[in-house]
């Protein structure tokens, strides 16, 4: 018996979606086409375009971008606005924190809140997570974009799970991915503010207004479209679902765990957690022989676990940092997923 | 129920075999073995050095392509198989040991040092967090019930034979190791790599050091230790300055390539570096004959040993590459058991401080420990 509780890495593609994107799969035609299969490709994507903005609230369906990742859109953000500096928050997911070789992180304090104090922002992209992937705290915007030059929104996490509305963050771009909220993989977007001017980093087509070279992926876009349409309209039952479940974990949790951001306004569906003394590698291995699939931090492709730069940002000691697990349920998690966790935990600590 | 294959009481699939995977032919041979005998196989590779940084490419993956064929391997036949992140402990008991181990005069072997730490002891440890019955490596060499308990033997395959590596490897480590390679010859596995079909059947043998991919190991003693490669006089038994050195890491006792001296009748060899001087001091063939051996951090597998001299009659090995000669061994004191005086039948030529010296009775592996000196019998 498997369980899988990491949704946060990626979460299952609804049944619908698949079924969806296995009909656009089974017909020809390239976007770009001026003829009918073309056309009802374009077509296609058109009306994905509108769902995957009404999630954010933008006003207008052809500010969204389709990009082949998350990762794609925060890097394309990095360079929206030539000469100005870039400023991630130290919290940032690696694909914003490494955009630019130059980037200058931006320092959290120690409940993951940017803080800029007196810092002149005014010609920088700052970079921020709506909600961060390792801890699911969610970050206070107001006010922010005000403030800076550029404000760019990593709401990778936050899509899907949690309302998210562009115009009210004031952002100029908005990164998503389709993956995280019952999409499929290899498909994201940025969303821009209305009438800003993107350069293309992919450049040899005229797809998505020349900010995008490339054929559209039609089936992935889809899918995209239609999980977003999807999961706006279950946000409060995907929220009470995974709330439900994350905070039975976190009561039946052996004594001496210790649970990141707890009084703070988080995920619903995400739990971080210290377990002092253990080391975070041994556990993910041993949880995957007993068929329990968590993570930690973050993982180099090799399969390596490396400190969390998150945890450090908080001030989190490499030694404690060390213990990290990550726990983040999904729509279809269950209560078996809960209690098959904490008997886990229990007989890791011994208990 | 029947003895498995690895000596224990329990069924195949009961019993966790925990695979040191380095991602060459013989480890993964090895897995694949355990695994089509059914036994309930993890794979482990340990992450020992960020190779980007030992190739000194910028933003090279930390990984290296050993890594990635482990995985694949492992996915290939369907185990689990995880990375496990040794580079600190990597840097300090191997890497540091190596750089400091040469400031010393010496000239190290980092590969036992990585077999007695980090391999031994700390995949170990993590082989026994995952429950696992026994760890497997892919080492050519022998483990074998005896009466009082498992010996460690030479490999069948003399030309592949790593007992010489694996010398400090203490018995309750060996209680708990297998390897299942050490009874057959490396075209066998060769054999058996395509037989199964593992894609790194082809792959070469690894050669150099691992993190020293280039082979420059003073320029890496350099890097780590700024003021190792201090230039200084190449001196003569009498102290007479032959010749400039570039640093006495680049050199080790016994070598004669390289000196670049001249106007000598017969040939000159090294024949001690002196640290704290940053001397090289050469002399003839004859100048480097020693009887005497003096070892420390001795590990001993067979029958206690006495201090009395003559000591026990062994065979000793004191470089990888050399063949066993005829030694007698004792404790150097009662007092002092970890250290050992090892007398050669015949003076051996070219012993340098921080290789191995291990001793054999026959084929079996009773111990060894690290050179700390040599002197000749008067």
């Amino acid at each position: 018996m498997s369980h899988y509780l990491d949704h946060n890495a990626t979460t299952h593609i609804r049944p619908e979606v698949i079924a969806r994107m296995s009909d656009v799969m089974g017909q020809v035609g390239n976007a770009s086409a001026l003829h009918s299969f073309g056309r009802r490709a374009k077509a296609l994507v058109e009306a994905a375009r509108e769902q995957v903005a009404a999630l954010v609230g933008a006003p207008r369906p052809q500010d969204v971008i389709f990009t082949g990742s998350g990762s794609e859109a925060n890097n394309m953000a990095a360079f929206a606005v030539p000469g100005f500096a870039y400023r991630p928050s130290a919290v940032e997911h690696a694909a914003a924190l490494q955009a630019r070789a130059d980037a200058l992180p931006l320092p959290v304090d120690a409940r993951g809140q940017l803080s800029i104090n007196d810092e002149d922002l005014s010609q920088a992209i700052v970079a921020c997570q709506l909600a961060n992937n390792e801890t699911g705290i969610l970050q206070d915007l107001s006010g922010l974009a005000a403030t800076v030059g550029y404000l760019h929104v990593d709401a990778v996490q936050a899509a899907g799970k949690i309302p998210v509305d562009m115009p009210s963050l004031a952002a100029d771009s908005l990164a998503l991915s389709a993956h995280k909220f019952g999409g499929p993989q290899g498909v994201g977007a940025l969303v821009i503010r209305p009438g800003l001017d993107m350069p293309a980093m992919i450049h040899g087509g005229g797809q998505e207004r020349r900010r995008r070279a490339g054929t559209e992926n039609v089936a992935g876009i889809v899918g995209f479209g239609l999980a977003a349409e999807l999961a706006l309209r279950d946000l409060d039952s995907y929220a009470r679902h995974t709330q439900d479940l994350r905070d039975r974990f976190e009561a039946g949790l052996p004594q001496g765990i210790e649970i990141v951001g707890r009084d703070q306004a988080r995920l619903p569906n995400t739990s971080c957690i210290l377990v002092a003394g253990k080391s975070a590698s041994i556990l993910l291995m041993k949880a995957d022989l007993a068929g329990l699939a968590i993570s930690s931090g973050s993982a180099c492709s090799s399969g390596k676990v490396t400190q969390s730069h998150v945890l450090a940002a908080l001030g989190i000691a490499p030694e404690r940092a060390g213990t990290a697990l990550r726990i983040s349920f999904g729509r279809n998690s269950t209560h078996e997923d809960v209690e098959a966790a904490l008997s886990f935990l229990h007989r890791a600590l011994g208990g | 129920m029947a003895v498995n294959s690895l000596g224990l009481n329990k069924a195949p699939s009961e019993t966790r075999v925990v695979v040191a995977m380095s991602g060459g032919v013989d480890s993964s041979v090895v897995a694949a073995l355990m695994h089509e005998q059914g036994y309930d196989v993890v794979g482990l590779t340990m992450q020992l050095y960020d190779h980007g940084e030992a190739l000194m490419k910028k933003g090279a993956c930390c990984a290296g392509q050993d890594i990635y064929d482990a995985r694949r391997v492992a996915d290939q036949l369907g185990f689990p198989h995880y990375v496990l992140d040794y580079e600190s402990r990597f840097k300090d008991d191997v890497i540091d040991d190596f750089a400091d181990s040469y400031l010393r005069g010496e000239t190290p072997i980092p590969c036992i040092r990585c077999n007695q730490t980090v391999k031994f002891r700390d995949m170990l440890a993590t082989a026994e967090e995952l429950e696992g019955d026994v760890l497997v490596t892919g080492h050519y060499v022998q483990r074998i019930e005896g009466p009082q308990g498992s010996e460690l033997h030479r490999a069948v395959d003399p030309g592949k034979d790593q007992s010489y590596f694996l010398f400090a490897t203490t018995q309750n480590q060996l209680d708990r190791l297998r390897f299942p390679l050490g009874g057959q010859s490396k075209e066998e596995t060769r054999r058996q790599a395509e037989r199964i079909g593992l894609a790194v059947a082809d792959k070469p043998d690894s050669q150099d050091i691992c993190f020293v991919p280039d082979g420059d190991y003073a320029g890496l003693v350099g890097r780590l230790r700024p003021g190792a490669l201090v230039p200084g006089d190449i001196v003569d038994l009498e102290g007479q300055v032959v010749g400039p050195h570039n640093g006495i890491v680049n050199y080790t006792i016994g070598q004669r390539r390289g000196l670049n001296i001249g106007g000598s009748a017969e040939p000159l060899y090294v024949v001690r570096l002196e640290p704290k001087l940053n001397r090289v001091v050469v002399g003839p063939k004859s100048a480097l004959a020693r009887s005497l051996v003096y070892v420390k951090e001795l590990n001993w597998l067979g029958a206690p040993l006495s201090a009395d001299e003559p000591g026990q009659e062994v065979r000793v090995k004191l470089r990888s590459a050399q063949a066993p000669q005829n030694a007698f061994i004792r404790a150097l004191s009662e007092q002092h058991r970890d250290r050992a005086v090892i007398e050669l039948l015949e003076p051996a030529f070219g012993i340098a401080p921080g290789q191995a010296a291990v001793v054999y009775d026959g084929e079996r592996v009773l111990g060894g420990g690290w050179i700390e000196g040599a002197e000749q019998m008067a």
